[in-house]
C-alpha cells in the first residue's frame, strides 16, 4: 500500500511553506508538491520589503528561496509535481499528480495561489510577450530606454510601477480614479508621485492596443470627455488584480462568488481535514505575510485535529467494550445536570460501559458528523458501529434500551 | 542544448536547414526558470528530431527584439531559418511538445 502522509500540502508559495515549516516541526510527515519553482507569485516580484524583519534590499526569490530552504530543513520534502486532480472526502485523501502518481494524506492544505488578471481589451491577448506583460521581473529589462504604461494602481501597479523605472526611460501610469486618488498603499502612493520617471493619467482607461509585430501605441479613452487619446509605446504592462486558481477544487469545497475558498479562522475549508492557505482563500490582505501566517494556523490546526481524530478512534471506535458517547456544552445547563445524572446511572448499573465526554463547544467536527442537533445527545458504540441515538433528554429507561441494544 | 547568442544565432538558427527550437529565457524570469527542466528533458526526448537553443536574453536584447520576442518565456519555432511558431508567456510543456510533434 502506498505511504499515508499525515499533511499533503498543494503549493509552495508562502501560504504552502509556511505550513510545512510547522508541520515538519510538530514531526508530522508532511510533503508539498509543487508544479514548478518554489515562491508563488512573490517569487516573480522583484522588490519586497514589506516581510516583518527582511527590509530594504530584499528581493521575493530570494525569501522564497530562503523560506523552501527553512521548510526543507526541517523534513519538509517539496515534490516537483502538479496536482491534477482531488478526492477530499473520506479520512484518507488522495491526490492525483500529471506524473501519475497518487499521493494519500489525513490532510490536506490547499495553497492554490492566484494569477494575474486579464482585462481582455483589444489587442491585449494578440500582443502578448510583444510588449504585453504581466511580470515585471520578467519583461523589465527589454524596456531599458524605451516607454511603457502601467494599467492599475492598486500596490502591486504601483510598486511594479517603481520597479520599472530602474529600466524603462518613462513610466506612465494609467489611472481609473480622479487626479490624485490611488487604490494603493500611502507610502508608495507619495513615493510614486515623487518619481521624476513616472507620468499620471488620471479618469482614463486603456482602449487598445496597437502594433505591427510589437506593440506600438495604445488608445487611451478619458472616461469624463469620452475623448480618446493615441500614444506611442513600447510596453504594456497589466496589474489589475488577481484571479484564484481554484478550478482544481470546483464543487469539491466551498468557493465564494469570485471562486476563492470559504474558510473559517482556523483555515478550515467545508470538508473536514482540508484546509486552505494564502491568495486562493476569502480574506481581506493578500500578501506574503498573511499568507505564512495562513499557513501556520492551517498545520497548527491540522496537528490538533489528526489529535482529535486518533483520540476518538482510540476511545471510542477501537475499543472492545460498549462505549456512551456524551454531548455536552458548559453552557446548557441542562447538559451538565443529565451528564452527572449519566454518570451516576452508569456507575450504579454496572454495565461496565465506558463514557466519554464531548465538549460540543470544542469539537464542532464531532457533532457535524454525529448530525448532533440537540444538546444533550448520547451515542451508543460498540466495536466501532454506531448502534442508537438519544437526542435530548433521556429517562433512565431509554438509558436500559439502549444497553438492550448494545447486548450488554 | 545549444546555447545561442548575438554572435552565433544568425549561424545555428537562421542559417541552420530544418526545424529549430529556440527557449528564450533570462535569470530574472521566475516563469522561464520553472519551464526549464522540462523543456531540457524535452530536447533530450526528441533528441535529433530537431535542433534545440537556448537563448540567455540578458546582453542579447537587441537580438531578441529582431525576433519580436518582447517578454518572457517565449519559445519560437525556426523551419528553414524562418520563425513558423511561437509561444509566449503563460506556456506549459504539453502545449510545447504538441507544437513540436506538429511540426517535426
Amino acid at each position: 500500500m502506498a505511504e499515508i502522509y499525515d499533511i499533503v500540502i498543494a503549493g509552495a508559495g508562502p501560504g504552502g511553506l509556511a505550513a510545512g515549516i510547522y508541520g515538519s516541526r510538530s514531526r508530522l510527515k508532511t510533503i508539498i508538491l509543487q508544479k514548478g519553482r518554489p515562491g508563488g507569485q512573490a517569487a516573480t516580484t522583484e522588490d519586497l520589503e514589506n516581510y516583518p524583519g527582511f527590509g530594504r534590499g530584499t528581493t521575493g526569490p530570494a525569501l522564497m528561496q530562503a523560506m523552501a530552504d527553512h521548510a526543507e530543513s526541517f523534513g519538509t520534502e517539496i515534490i516537483r509535481d502538479e496536482v491534477i486532480d482531488v478526492e477530499l472526502d473520506g479520512e484518507i485523501k488522495k491526490l492525483k499528480t500529471k506524473s501519475g502518481k497518487e499521493y494519500q494524506a489525513k490532510i490536506v492544505i490547499l495553497a492554490l495561489g492566484a494569477e494575474p488578471r486579464t482585462l481582455n481589451i483589444k489587442g491585449e491577448n494578440k500582443f502578448r510577450g510583444k510588449g504585453v506583460s504581466y511580470c515585471a521581473t520578467c519583461d523589465a529589462d527589454f524596456f531599458e530606454e524605451l516607454d511603457v504604461v502601467v494599467v492599475g494602481n492598486g500596490d502591486a501597479a504601483v510598486e511594479e510601477a517603481m520597479y520599472l523605472t530602474k529600466f524603462a526611460e518613462s513610466v506612465t501610469i494609467i489611472v481609473i480614479h480622479d487626479e490624485g486618488i490611488l487604490d494603493c498603499n500611502k507610502v508608495s502612493a507619495e513615493k510614486a508621485m515623487a518619481n521624476p520617471k513616472i507620468k499620471w493619467v488620471w479618469s482614463s482607461i486603456l482602449e487598445e492596443v496597437k502594433g505591427d509585430g510589437l506593440v506600438e501605441t495604445i488608445l487611451i479613452k478619458n472616461i469624463k470627455t469620452g475623448e480618446i487619446t493615441e500614444m506611442p509605446i513600447n510596453g504594456v504592462f497589466f496589474f489589475v488584480g488577481t484571479l484564484p486558481k481554484t478550478e482544481l477544487v470546483k464543487g469539491k469545497v466551498e468557493l465564494n462568488e469570485q471562486g476563492y475558498i470559504v474558510t473559517n479562522e482556523q483555515m478550515e475549508t467545508s470538508v473536514p481535514g482540508v484546509y486552505a492557505v494564502g491568495d486562493c482563500r476569502v480574506k481581506y490582505l493578500r500578501q506574503v505575510v498573511t499568507a505564512a501566517s495562513d499557513g501556520a494556523i492551517a498545520a497548527v490546526a491540522a496537528e490538533k485535529y489528526l489529535a482529535e481524530e486518533e483520540g476518538f478512534k482510540e476511545q471510542v471506535l477501537s475499543a472492545e467494550e460498549p462505549v456512551m458517547v456524551a454531548f455536552w456544552a458548559p453552557q446548557i445547563e441542562e447538559s451538565i445536570t443529565a451528564l452527572s445524572e449519566l454518570e451516576k446511572w452508569l456507575e450504579d448499573s454496572g454495565h461496565g460501559i465506558k463514557l466519554v465526554k464531548i465538549d460540543t463547544y470544542r469539537n464542532q467536527r464531532l457533532v457535524k458528523r454525529y448530525a448532533v442537533d440537540k444538546i444533550p445527545t448520547v451515542l451508543l458504540f460498540h466495536k466501532g458501529e454506531l448502534l442508537s441515538k438519544l437526542s435530548g433528554a433521556f429517562s433512565p429507561g431509554e438509558l436500559q434500551g439502549q444497553m438492550e441494544i448494545a447486548g450488554a | 542544448m545549444i546555447e545561442v547568442n548575438k554572435t552565433n544565432f544568425k549561424e545555428e538558427v537562421l542559417k541552420a536547414k530544418g526545424l529549430v527550437m529556440v527557449d528564450f529565457w533570462s535569470p530574472s524570469c521566475g516563469p522561464c526558470k520553472e519551464l526549464m527542466p522540462d523543456v531540457h528533458q524535452l530536447a533530450e526526448k526528441y533528441a535529433g528530431q530537431a535542433k534545440f537553443c537556448s537563448l540567455d536574453t540578458t546582453g542579447n536584447k537587441r537580438l531578441a527584439i529582431s525576433q519580436k520576442v518582447l517578454g518572457l518565456p517565449t519559445i519560437a519555432f525556426y523551419k528553414d531559418g524562418s520563425k513558423v511558431a511561437e509561444l509566449t508567456t503563460e506556456i506549459t510543456i504539453d502545449e510545447v511538445e504538441a507544437k513540436l510533434n506538429e511540426l517535426k
